[in-house]
C-alpha cells in the first residue's frame, strides 16, 4: 500500500447478473471487498442465498434478487429493487448467460425456441437492463456497463451457434451503446473473460482438463482491476487473459 | 374547460408543447422536440429520477386495496384504503373501504404487515409497517403490487409504462409524469445545446384518493433527496444568470422546500411540506415543464406561482380548442420565465 493509501474504488453500487455461481459470484465478492454495495441476481434462490451469505460473511454489503433476466416482466422490478436496496446503480455487469441445449448441437439441429431463449437471456435481457438502469447513469453523467462476452463472439466453433450469435450481437449492442453514450459520461465495455472452470464450461465441454482453465475468482480479480482503471476507452473489447494492468 | 384525456401510454401522445411566457404575456403551440431551442446555453433542467413503485396492493386479508401514498418514519408507509372495485372503477365510486384499527394485521399473500396508525380525520388514511425487509420486502412488493391505474385509460398499465427514461430509486407512488416526454434523444440534444441536466429524487404521491376530504389534503408531505451535484448545478446556473427549469411539480416542491428550509438549495434528504399556489414566489425555479392541468386542480394552483392565472386560463383554453390532451400521458406545458 502506498503512503497516500489505496485509491477509492470508483463504484459505490453494482448490479451483477448471473451472481449465484462462477464469475458472477466471484465478482460480487471482489467488488464488495472494494466497498461496493452489490446486488446479485440469479434464478436459483438457494444458490443465490449462499452466494450473498458468503459475501456478507466476509464483511461485504450484498443483496440477492431472484429473477430471470430473460423474462421481460422481471426487468423493471429487478432494476427498481436493486436501486432501492443499494442506491442509484453505478455499475451494471451483464454476466448471466444461457449456453443453449447441451450436449452442444449443430445449428440445423437447434430448435428455434432454443435460440430464442438464448437470445432472451444473452441479448434482450442485457438490452432491457441497460435501458432500465443506463438512463439514470447518463443523466447523472457517470456509470459503467460491462457485457461479459466470449471468444465465441468473434470466432466460429461448430456446436456453439446459438451462444456465439447471441454474444456477437451483445458485443455489437455494446459498441453502438458506447457511441451513443460517449458524451453522456457512461462507459460500455465488452469483456471476454477467457475460458474458466465453471459449471457452464463443464456443460459445454465435459472432457476439458480443469487445470487448463482459469479459476473464476482469479478472473474476477482481473476484472475488478480493469474496472478500477478509468482509462480503458468505452466500446473496447477487452480480452481479459491478455490484458495487462499498466497505463 | 375540459381537456380530453390521453387514453394510452404509447405511442407517446405528448408530442405537443404549450409554451407559456409570462414575461411576454403570450403562449405558443409547439412540439416537445423544440424544447432544446426554447432553452438557452447555460440554462439547467432538473428532473425527478424517482422510479415508480407498484403502489397499488390488493389485500388478501381484507376486501380492499391499499394504495401506498407516502413514506412514514422508520420504513413504514402512509397508505389509503380503497374499497371494492377494479382499475376500471373510478376511485370516487369504489365501495366503502373497511375501517382499520391500529395493530390490525394486513396481508397480500406473502406481503404482510400491521396497521400502526389510523388518521383521526380521514380514517381511510393509515400507516402500515410491513414485516419483510430488504430484498424480501422488494420481492414481495413487486410480486403483489401493481402500478396505480387510471380509469380513463384503454388498457391496464404495466410497470414499464410509468417509468421515465432516467428512473433510479423507486420512490414515487404515482409516475412523476412530466419527465415521460423526455426521450434519451431529447436529453442528448439538450446537452449539445449547452443546457445542463440535473436530477433529484422526490417521492411523488397520489394524484387523487377518491375521498374529497382527503384529496383536499394532497399533496401529503413527500420525501426528497437532492444530490450535491444538483445543488452545485443550481448554484452555478444562478451565478451565471441561467435559468433553472424544473421538470414537474415534484421538482418545484423539492427545490423550493429545500431553499425555504435552508436559505438556499442544499444537498441532502428532506420532506417537502410546502403547498405552492397563487402568490407563492419561487426562489429557485425560473420555469416548469409539466403536463396540462385544468383550473381548479392543485397542479394548476402550483402553476399560478409561475404565471398569472388569467394568462394560464387563456393558454389552456386555446390548447383545448387545438386538441391538446391531458393526464399522465398527455401533452406538455412549459412555463418559462425570463428570456
Amino acid at each position: 500500500m502506498s503512503d497516500s493509501g489505496p485509491r477509492p474504488f470508483a463504484f459505490a453500487t453494482a448490479l451483477v447478473t448471473g451472481g449465484s455461481r462462477g464469475l458472477g459470484a466471484a465478482l460480487g465478492a471482489r467488488l464488495a471487498e472494494q466497498g461496493t454495495r452489490v446486488v446479485l441476481v440469479a434464478r436459483n434462490a438457494a444458490e443465490l442465498a449462499a452466494s450473498v451469505a458468503s459475501v456478507r460473511a466476509a464483511g461485504g454489503d450484498a443483496h440477492g434478487i431472484v429473477a430471470d433476466v430473460g423474462d421481460k416482466r422481471a426487468v423493471y422490478p429487478l432494476a427498481g429493487a436493486a436501486a432501492d436496496l443499494v442506491g442509484p446503480l453505478e455499475l451494471l455487469v451483464n454476466n448471466a448467460s444461457e449456453l443453449g441445449p447441451t450436449p452442444l448441437e449443430l445449428l440445423f439441429d437447434t430448435d428455434c425456441e432454443a435460440l430464442e431463449r438464448v437470445l432472451a437471456v444473452n441479448l434482450l435481457g442485457p438490452f432491457r437492463l441497460s435501458k432500465a438502469v443506463g438512463g439514470a447513469m447518463a443523466l447523472r453523467g457517470s456509470g459503467t456497463i460491462v457485457n461479459v462476452s466470449s471468444d465465441a463472439a468473434v470466432n466460429a466453433y461448430a456446436g456453439w451457434g446459438a451462444y456465439s450469435a447471441s454474444k456477437a450481437a451483445l458485443e455489437q449492442l455494446g459498441r453502438v451503446l458506447a457511441v451513443e453514450l460517449a458524451e453522456q459520461g457512461v462507459r460500455v465495455l465488452n469483456v471476454d473473460p477467457g475460458e474458466m472452470d465453471t459449471a457452464m464450461h463443464r456443460a459445454a465441454l465435459p472432457g476439458a482438463d480443469p487445470a487448463t482453465l482459469a479459476q473464476p475468482d482469479a478472473v474476477a480479480r482481473r476484472l475488478v482491476a480493469l474496472l478500477a482503471r478509468g482509462d480503458v476507452p468505452s466500446g473496447t473489447r477487452v480480452e481479459l487473459p491478455a490484458w495487462r494492468d499498466e497505463p | 374547460m375540459t381537456l380530453a384525456a390521453a387514453t394510452a401510454p404509447r405511442p407517446r401522445a405528448s408530442e405537443r408543447l404549450l409554451l407559456v411566457e409570462p414575461a411576454r404575456a403570450r403562449f405558443r403551440d409547439l412540439s416537445v422536440r423544440e424544447l432544446p431551442h426554447l432553452l438557452a446555453p447555460g440554462d439547467a433542467l432538473v428532473v425527478n429520477d424517482a422510479a415508480t413503485l407498484p403502489a397499488s396492493i390488493r389485500l388478501t386479508s381484507h376486501d380492499a386495496e391499499l394504495r401506498l401514498a407516502a413514506h412514514a418514519a422508520g420504513g413504514a408507509f402512509v397508505a389509503v384504503a380503497l374499497g371494492t372495485g377494479t382499475w376500471r372503477t373510478p376511485t370516487e365510486t369504489r365501495g366503502t373501504a373497511p375501517r382499520f384499527e391500529p395493530g390490525e394485521r394486513v396481508a397480500s399473500a406473502e406481503l404482510t404487515g400491521r396497521v400502526v396508525a389510523v388518521d383521526a380525520a380521514d380514517p381511510e388514511l393509515v400507516t402500515v409497517r410491513f414485516e419483510q425487509t430488504g430484498a424480501a420486502f422488494e420481492r414481495a412488493l413487486y410480486a403483489r403490487g401493481r402500478v396505480v391505474q387510471y380509469a380513463y385509460l384503454e388498457r391496464e398499465l404495466e410497470l414499464w409504462d410509468v417509468q421515465s427514461g432516467f428512473s433510479a430509486r423507486p420512490w414515487a407512488f404515482e409516475s412523476p409524469s412530466a419527465g415521460l416526454p423526455l426521450t434519451f434523444g431529447l436529453l442528448c440534444a439538450l446537452r449539445r445545446r449547452g443546457v445542463e441536466l440535473g436530477a433529484l429524487t422526490h417521492a411523488a404521491g397520489l394524484s387523487s384518493t377518491g375521498s374529497a376530504s382527503l384529496d383536499r389534503r394532497l399533496p401529503l408531505p413527500e420525501r426528497y433527496e437532492i444530490p450535491e451535484a444538483t445543488r452545485a448545478l443550481v448554484e452555478r446556473t444562478r451565478a451565471r444568470g441561467g435559468r433553472v427549469v424544473a421538470v414537474g411539480t415534484t421538482v418545484v416542491r423539492a427545490l423550493e422546500s429545500s431553499a425555504r428550509e435552508h436559505g438556499a438549495v442544499t444537498a441532502g434528504a428532506g420532506r417537502a411540506e410546502l403547498v405552492i399556489g397563487p402568490g407563492f414566489r419561487p426562489r429557485v425555479a425560473d420555469g416548469v415543464l409539466t403536463g396540462m392541468h385544468e383550473p381548479g386542480t392543485s397542479h394548476f394552483a402550483l402553476l399560478s406561482a409561475f404565471a398569472p392565472p388569467a394568462l394560464l386560463e387563456r393558454a389552456l383554453g386555446a390548447a383545448e380548442r387545438a386538441g391538446y390532451v391531458q393526464h399522465e400521458f398527455g401533452d406538455a406545458c412549459l412555463i418559462l420565465g425570463r428570456s
